[in-house]
């Protein structure tokens, strides 16, 4: 996994709440067997006309805001459907991190399986950024230090401590837990006995 | 120390915790279908790593198969491809499928409890949102991504944080014809999309234990759509039954073990909820939605909403643009929007008892001419009951289409899709901007709801026409 530390980049601005991830990335790009190739499609029925034109007006479709590697949305982002596919599309585009007040879980996590940070801040200071983000001037993002800093301003945010650790080294999750083999193997062993019922061998 | 369940369940499946609580779950039972499974299987290639337990996993394809003749097999070439590779990769790690013309094939949270795979106690994980069905039967389920079923194939574990408990409570009996579908629109309405993130929810009271096992489904269904990954509810006599002698249900002196578990499984007296709600039945009217959120939700009696009403800003742009998705005045009767297609079916509303309750409706009454409407059974098994049981004879001679199983206009990955600007009556569980199709318009209701817009043409009170 891509690992991330530090990012500097304009932030777009999205400003609706509930973005679910049919907004996302919907249904008709969910038929690939990849995980790659999905940017050109996100939010594909707001960005695009029914003839396949850009929509002017249109956050991502604006300069410098096509080059955008943070996002800035209203609350409870990534609602809805479990689609890593979301992820994949943001990620795919350039975008490695979201700012927002509230996620919802299934989406924040799959955030993390991909190198994407999603950071978490109250909303007065949404609106400061958001504010800030009309100005098309660099904030930078630092995962170490867990700050935004925008001009002459930063902001905290708060993180898992685990998450943190696997993002900044780019951990592989899967070799971490088979790490843990011996004590996956003891927990079947026992519940042979406990529960006979689950294995049904 | 009193417990909940989902305190119980999840304690009983710990493999490891970290000290900062981050914890190695184990996975009991794994479901998994054609779209959020081929980069997991491949992520599995890539690294040389194998299936730890095949056996605990079970696959189905049921987003894209079509719900029309399949003895021509799938016509759209990227759908084909996703249902092939779901094949191949069950075949070569070992995977039990159902294929697309198995009379056992469906929606994978229909066929998990139509198997017995689903049971009491466990935890159940699915590359799909929607995995919280299977908390009916008092089991932890939920939706996981893609990058989590490779996990859960390589390792038969998942790394998780406990979540709070969040208690709602409904109590009293149901008004004729008002179903669970109500009352989980109604919960949503009440404590919005995200009122249950970080939480696992426990629905109790004596309307929830008098449900049925499936309606009780239909509610465990949309707990995501109140933002908790998983809800549940207290197994009892009515989920053993159900459960004896499926074909993987335990048998003899296994099932005896499992039902002396299963029977003690329940929330402690005293036990912490961090979160705790109360509902009446008496007071749960027929509900449909009128926005773009499942949390858009109005009694059939009751008016589109006016944004001028609303202070909260977010909430008054919000309510402008589902309105304008949705091509809706404010204020409007909800009595009074004309609909163009009915849809019944679903991993929400797609079971036997659903499909009884549309066709008790539709039974010598005729659909309105200028609507188009189908019935998508949610398995081979449930199509097969209700042919057994002429249900299918009821649909097709008020009007109704009567398909081959699977996902189908729920999420609109296979043919059937709204047109824009189309206005649908569904008893499915997402009302999204495009869900249903590009600029489709969705009204989410109950199956008896749905069978009642058929017939009136409009968005109707089923009240009007219980037989």
């Amino acid at each position: 996994m891509q690992k991330f530390n530090k990012l500097t980049s304009i932030p777009a601005y999205l400003p609706i709440v509930n973005i679910d991830t049919d907004m996302i990335i919907p249904k008709q790009f969910l038929k690939t067997i990849k995980r790659t190739g999905l940017g050109k499609n996100l939010f594909f029925e707001m960005r695009y006309d029914d003839q396949g034109n850009e929509i002017k007006d249109f956050i991502l479709n604006q300069k410098p805001f096509s080059q955008s590697k943070i996002l800035i949305a209203g609350k409870n982002f990534g609602c809805g459907s479990s689609r890593e596919h979301a992820p994949w599309a943001l990620l795919d585009f350039g975008i490695t991190c979201v700012i927002s007040s509230s996620y919802a879980d299934i989406f924040y996590n799959n955030c993390f399986k991909n190198g994407i940070l999603p950071i978490k801040i109250d909303e007065d200071k949404i609106k400061q950024i958001s504010e800030y983000s009309l100005r098309k001037e660099e904030i930078k993002i630092d995962l170490n230090e867990q700050k935004i800093i925008f001009g002459n301003n930063e902001v905290k945010f708060e993180l898992d401590q685990f998450k943190k650790k696997c993002l900044i080294e780019g951990l592989d999750d899967i070799a971490l837990s088979l790490e843990k083999s011996e004590k996956i193997e003891t927990f079947e062993k026992k519940l042979k006995i406990s529960k006979p019922w689950i294995f049904n061998d | 120390m009193p417990y909940t369940i989902y305190d119980k369940i999840w304690n009983e499946h710990l493999v490891h915790e970290q000290e900062d609580g981050t914890s190695l779950l184990f996975v009991d039972r794994h479901l998994i279908h054609e779209v959020t499974s081929p980069q997991a299987f491949e992520g599995l290639r890539n690294s040389n790593r194998k299936v730890r337990q095949p056996k605990l996993t079970l696959a189905v394809a049921d987003h894209n198969v079509p719900t029309t003749d399949r003895t021509k097999g799938i016509s759209d070439k990227e759908s084909k491809i996703q249902v092939e590779t779901l094949d191949s990769n069950c075949k070569e790690f070992g995977i039990q499928i159902f294929g697309m013309n198995d009379k056992r094939q469906g929606i994978v949270h229909i066929i998990g409890p139509e198997q017995g795979f689903t049971q009491p106690g466990t935890i159940i994980v699915c590359g799909d949102s929607h995995t919280a069905t299977h908390g009916a039967f008092g089991s932890l389920a939920f939706g996981i991504g893609t990058s989590e079923v490779e996990h859960v194939l390589a390792t038969q574990t998942l790394v998780q944080k406990k979540s709070k408990n969040f208690r709602i409570n409904v109590n009293g009996n149901l008004p004729i014809g008002v179903t669970s579908k109500d009352v989980i629109l109604q919960i949503i309405g009440k404590i919005g999309t995200a009122g249950g993130t970080g939480y696992v929810i426990e629905y109790a009271g004596d309307l929830i234990s008098n449900l049925s096992v499936e309606n009780r489904m239909t509610i465990c269904n949309m707990t995501i759509e109140g933002g908790a990954r998983a809800g549940l509810i207290q197994p009892d006599q009515k989920v053993f039954d159900y459960l004896k002698d499926k074909p993987m249900s335990p048998k003899k002196e296994k099932w005896d073990k499992a039902l002396e578990y299963w029977s003690n499984l329940k929330s402690d007296e005293g036990a912490n909820f961090d979160k705790e709600i109360n509902l009446n039945g008496k007071d749960i009217k027929p509900m449909v939605t009128w926005g773009t959120s499942p949390q858009d939700v109005v009694t059939i009696d009751g008016k589109v909403p006016n944004p001028k009403n609303e202070t909260d800003p977010d909430k008054k742009n919000s309510i402008e643009r589902s309105l304008k998705y949705m091509g809706l005045n404010s204020d409007v009767s909800v009595q009074d929007i004309k609909i163009d297609k009915v849809f019944i079916g679903s991993c929400t509303n797609g079971r036997i008892e659903d499909l009884r309750e549309a066709a008790k409706i539709l039974k010598d009454k005729k659909i309105a001419n200028h609507v188009d409407a189908m019935v998508v059974p949610g398995s081979g098994l449930v199509k097969e009951k209700a042919e057994q049981e002429g249900l299918d004879k009821i649909f097709i001679n008020s009007g109704f289409e009567w398909r081959e199983p699977g996902c189908s206009m729920c999420l609109a990955m296979n043919a059937d899709k709204l047109k824009p600007g189309e206005r649908c009556a569904s008893t499915s569980n997402r009302n999204f901007e495009g869900r249903q199709g590009r600029g489709g318009r969705t009204h989410l209701v109950s199956p008896g709801m749905a069978a009642a817009a058929a017939i009136s043409g409009n968005l109707d009170d089923v009240r009007k026409y219980q037989n």
